[in-house]
């Protein structure tokens, strides 16, 4: 038996950054909204006195349970998709918070170009440089209009940093200085400048100094204690959702989180959503949720899933190319992150200390700011270098061809342990016709629906920025001086591993209903009461991480949101065949 | 065989040579009369045995018991192939000294051990050719093991119905099949060097086990000695936080804001999840 519960306003699935801003902005606005988290509750006290690195980093104590649900994944169209079964190959954040509560703090905004990136390309190199079955888009929305949200998140979240000396317009600064300067991110500026480059201090959601943020939520500053990224913080100093927006949306007494609770459907009739369908994870009672707007705002994944289970939307065809549900999958995959990994003699680093966004970085090499004419690819990214505070299983770095185990492996793990730093390369990841989401054919989950299927490969152009992004951080790490410098390999495919949580498309954003399902505001182009808010919007990755645009975008739903309360309908007109694929 | 690293670990507590005495006595049968009397005498002289080597710290001991592993034979292999992973030398102990055996074994004894938080709805398709069932770091596939060990292949990794248990269980005991099979001796009895190479056909895939490749089973063992090396020793692991005082590593700290800035490398004393949760 389904209880009916009485109708609100209201109803967010997810309480991350994208569900948390939205509470937040529309219980202070009047409106009675209630947030679905299918995980536990969660306070600053769980996370007190638990710097465990076993428990949380080589068990993933803060990621989703996949005995009752995962994903499955293949490379190809012609494969069968098996489950991905393990935490360790598949990570996405659970409990009250979601994924915002263990990230680092990496904080960049994208580039005008990340927004624009067909029609700038077009633009500086003609048609053909955009290869056959790329399917990148335009957002319909540019940084200028993305400006003000993009701030707004900052404020709230207590961003600590500098500008980027490459940077865009910027209406304010930071609101915090940025972190401390330890002597590996000396080492990385240093070496950076002297080959003409413009390096910068990260901009970190791990907090400078104390801060109150504009809605009163007090933050204190960060202690350096290596345990942020799959970590909860022990000090409510690092910004996400648990001491920001979920105070805030509770404190108005209009917002009301329920925790354990497994959302199946999206309740819908006549083309009108009319609210979910969730089930108890405690004691199995089915509810259904009424409401005026359904908000999705959980992981890419599970935005995904409940438009396809509950069938709304046209599902995206890889045969036809037509549809737009699950259409141009995109992320950071383990093609991301690569570059070259140096080793020193005469450096000892206090590498055991430090924070989950402290570092330095340049855009000498993001978006376009670097001439494309002669290379094999579009696109780029930051160049980047962190002193997370390693702890001691991880810090098992030792130099190619040495051993993997025995008396060698054991003597260079020990004597390089805190004599080595990484710069990577964070490039844009594309969208392609033949990468995409459905529903399995074969794998269910506890309820007996179909599992997400995720069919994604790589191409030349993966490829050749990340080899382009792999010469460009040895360089960097030859100049601060590396004894023996080790690069990474570029690998061929996919490996179906999904460990770093940044996975995104499938309910992009678009000006073209035929090649988009939500509009500049997250609201769906077939149903005008059910927003789409989060990574899943993203028509491709931009050239970094992805946090303060999903906080940003979370923001513009919110004022969409308002808009539609107030006087219904489609916020956007749609133009057609704005993007021919 | 007097310089083998277990040997030279015997005063530290659990070691190769107890377990043999132990096991002869079982095996043998003459000693109590029958089975039933030599596993009594058996249980009480191992009890002793530890006892009167300890190290005399309270670290542990008591829970130097096994939980997960009922034979002795199993956990015996288990703990002389973690020794030849992390040997003990003049940087410090080895695997066995450091208890990584029973860290392992509480391992496999957790949920983590039986998969409780892993998808494990069937089909089950296991490609014994290509699928391995562990995954790696980022840059693993340059930069040597970490806690992750990687096999390169084309579907998701982890395809098999067993738990890592199970997992283990088949592994150990197929280590010892091919000890017979390669030296016409049982694992524990092999030297060093013969061990070691049972142990590199494992990790270049050449034994067959069943539904599970030996690369898999052997990476799963890579990782957990490392794990049990250097987790927080509330793990049984990392015994009197001695894998920890070899790399330098301080423990958890409330802070370390006074370690950020400064250009020289700044050695600290130890602390466990213990000493801090403690405060």
């Amino acid at each position: 038996m389904v209880i009916k519960l009485d109708k609100v306003d209201v109803v967010i699935v997810g309480t991350g950054w994208a569900g948390g801003v939205v509470a937040a902005e529309l219980s202070k606005a009047g409106y009675k909204v209630v947030g679905l988290e299918r995980g536990k509750n969660q306070v600053r006290a769980d996370y007190i006195g638990v710097k465990d690195e076993l428990r949380y980093t080589n068990r993933y104590e803060m990621m989703q349970n996949l005995a009752p649900e995962t994903i499955t994944s293949r490379n190809y169209l012609d494969e069968t998709a098996l489950p991905v079964r393990t935490r360790q190959e598949m990570m996405a954040g659970t409990d009250l918070g979601g994924g915002s509560v263990h990230w680092a703090g990496a904080t960049y905004r994208w580039r005008p170009y990340d927004f624009k990136i067909r029609s700038m390309t077009i633009e500086r190199y003609g048609k053909a440089k955009i290869p056959e079955g790329m399917t990148i888009q335009d957002w319909g929305i540019t940084y200028d209009e993305m400006e003000k949200y993009y701030d707004r998140w900052e404020k709230t979240a207590g961003i600590s940093g500098e500008p980027d000396p490459l940077g865009d317009k910027r209406t304010n600064d930071y609101p915090n200085p940025p972190m401390m300067e330890s002597p590996p991110i000396k080492l990385f500026k240093e070496a950076a400048k002297k080959l003409g480059y413009h390096p910068f201090q990260v901009a970190s959601g791990n907090l400078s100094q104390g801060y109150t943020n504009p809605d009163g939520e007090v933050m204190n500053a960060c202690m350096y204690c290596s345990y942020c990224t799959q970590y909860g913080c022990d000090f409510g100093a690092k910004s996400d959702p648990l001491v920001t927006v979920l105070p805030t949306a509770m404190k108005t007494g209009n917002y009301e989180a329920r925790v354990g609770s497994y959302v199946r459907r999206v309740l819908h009739e006549g083309g009108k959503a009319t609210g979910v369908l969730y089930v108890d994870d405690l004691t199995g009672q089915e509810y259904e949720q009424p409401a005026d707007v359904v908000v999705l705002a959980a992981f890419t994944f599970t935005n995904n899933r409940l438009l396809m289970l509950s069938k709304i939307g046209q599902q995206y065809n890889p045969q036809t190319r037509k549809g737009v549900i699950g259409r141009n999958l995109n992320g950071q995959f383990n093609i991301t992150f690569l570059g070259a990994r140096g080793y020193f003699e005469d450096k000892k680093f206090n590498y055991y200390a430090g924070a989950g966004a402290l570092g330095g970085t340049m855009s000498d090499f993001a978006a376009d700011n670097f001439d494309h004419t002669n290379l094999n690819f579009i696109g780029g990214g930051g160049i980047e270098m962190r002193q997370y505070g390693e702890a001691a299983i991880s810090s098992n770095h030792v130099p190619k061809g040495t051993p993997k185990w025995g008396a060698e492996f054991k003597k260079n793990s020990i004597h390089y342990a805190y004599r080595n730093l990484v710069v990577w390369y964070t490039p844009n990841v594309m969208s392609w016709w033949h990468n995409f989401y459905d529903l399995d054919p074969t794998y269910k989950d506890d309820f007996g629906d179909p599992l997400l299927r995720i069919t994604n490969k790589y191409t030349d152009q993966d490829r050749n920025i990340a080899k382009f992004g792999i010469e460009k951080c040895r360089e960097i790490m030859e100049e601060m001086g590396a004894d023996i410098i080790d690069e990474d390999e570029v690998p061929y495919e996919f490996d179906h591993i999904y460990s770093g949580g940044h996975y995104a498309g499938g309910v992009i954003m678009g000006t073209d209903p035929a090649t988009s399902a939500v509009n500049n505001y997250l609201q769906m182009w077939d149903m005008d009461n059910l927003f789409v808010v989060g990574g899943s919007a993203f028509p491709q990755f931009g050239g970094h991480h992805p946090t303060s645009t999903i906080g940003a975008l979370g923001y513009r739903a919110a004022e969409g949101i308002d808009k539609y309360l107030k006087n219904g309908g489609q916020l956007v007109a749609g133009k057609m065949e704005s993007n021919k694929v | 065989m007097a310089d083998r690293p277990t040997d030279v670990n015997e005063k530290k507590g659990m070691s190769r040579r107890t377990f043999m005495k132990n096991t002869g006595l079982v095996a043998g049968g003459v000693v109590g009369g029958g089975l039933f009397g030599g596993l009594l005498t058996n249980q009480f002289q191992k009890k002793t045995d530890v006892k009167n080597t300890s190290t005399g710290k309270d670290s542990g001991q008591l829970q130097d018991a096994r939980v997960f592993f009922t034979r002795a034979e199993d956990f015996d292999i288990l703990s002389a192939a973690t020794e030849r992973i992390l040997p003990k030398d003049d940087l410090g102990p080895g695997a066995i000294e450091l208890g990584v055996p029973y860290f392992i074994d509480k391992q496999l004894h957790s949920e983590w051990g039986i998969n409780a938080k892993e998808y494990m709805k069937g089909p089950f398709v296991l490609n014994m050719d290509t699928t391995g069932n562990h995954n790696k770091t980022r840059d693993q596939d340059n930069q040597g093991p970490n806690t992750e060990t990687q096999v390169p292949t084309p579907t998701p990794r982890y395809q098999t119905k067993m738990n890592r248990g199970e997992i283990f269980i088949i592994g150990l005991r197929g280590m010892d099949l091919t000890a017979q099979k390669e030296f016409g001796a049982k694992f524990v009895e092999l030297s060093p060097e013969q061990q070691d190479e049972v142990m590199r056909m494992f990790d270049d895939g050449q034994v067959e086990l069943k539904g599970i490749g030996s690369q898999n089973f052997f990476h799963l063992l890579l990782q957990t000695t490392l794990e049990g090396a250097y987790a927080d020793p509330v793990y049984g692991g990392n015994r009197d936080m001695m894998g920890w005082k070899m790399k330098e590593y301080p423990g958890p700290r409330a802070s370390y804001m006074a370690q950020i800035e400064p250009e020289e490398f700044v050695k600290l004393d130890q602390q466990s999840l213990r000493d801090y949760q403690g405060h």
